[in-house]
């Protein structure tokens, strides 16, 4: 289990495949690899959006990934998990998060990589503030449904 | 001593962060994350959907803190 927060762009599937190499235990065990990569638009809420800066609690947010993917691991048999959030300035096309779980079999990997992501997405201590192509910048002060 | 912090459109709202020494915490009798809120906020209202942490755990406004605490304000999160 991992959690990284980086404030320079990163390469979610570089990152994957470097992470997976170092798993010697996954190695012929696991049936199932579930990813998540989200990444930033350039509009939001009928506005374009030049770039954001994300800002978070450093420990807390640490802290609180680390439990949600704890808690995951308990609740689906997650034999590896890595999480990786940006921080800092990002542009549009610019990976924000990615979540990665490996496991026996696909319903708890498919599962376990939804709750963890929305569990990030309600407790994870991070802020997003929107640069408008207007030159306004705001804070967004809720997710969007998504799904 | 109380240290306090303030995240993201909190902090705009409030100003930085600030530590709350210990006299003062005896002359106001601040006891609790409300009283913290109290001192701090001039008379602001606190939105209901501001979230609050005491040591990095999420907690209400009740919350009895103790000397070395860190009390922190923020709106709802938005990672993802």
């Amino acid at each position: 289990m991992k959690v990284i927060i980086d404030a320079t762009p990163f390469d979610p599937w570089r990152v994957l495949d470097e992470y997976q190499k170092k798993m010697p235990q996954l190695d012929g065990q696991y049936g199932a690899t579930a990813v998540f990569v989200g990444t930033m638009r350039d509009f939001n809420e009928g506005d374009g959006v030049s770039e954001m800066f994300l800002e978070h609690y450093p420990g807390m947010t640490e802290r609180h990934l680390e439990n949600i993917c704890k808690q995951a691991t308990g609740e689906y048999q997650l034999m590896e998990s890595l999480v990786v959030h940006r921080v800092g300035a990002i542009k549009p096309n610019d990976p924000i998060v990615l979540v990665a779980v490996w496991t026996a079999h696909r319903k708890q990997a498919f599962e376990a990589c939804r709750e963890i992501m929305e569990d990030l997405k309600s407790k994870a201590p991070f802020w997003k503030k929107e640069q408008l192509d207007d030159g306004q910048d705001r804070w967004v002060e809720k997710n969007t449904k998504g799904y | 001593m109380i240290h306090v912090k303030f995240f993201a459109s909190m902090r705009d709202l409030m100003g930085d962060d600030r530590d709350i020494d210990d006299e003062i915490i005896k002359e106001k009798a601040i006891n609790t994350v409300d009283d913290v809120w109290k001192y701090c906020a001039d008379g602001k209202e606190r939105s209901a959907n501001v979230l609050i942490a005491v040591n990095m755990d999420y907690v209400d406004g009740q919350t009895q803190l103790k000397a070395g605490d860190e009390v922190a304000f923020f709106p709802p999160v938005t990672g993802g």
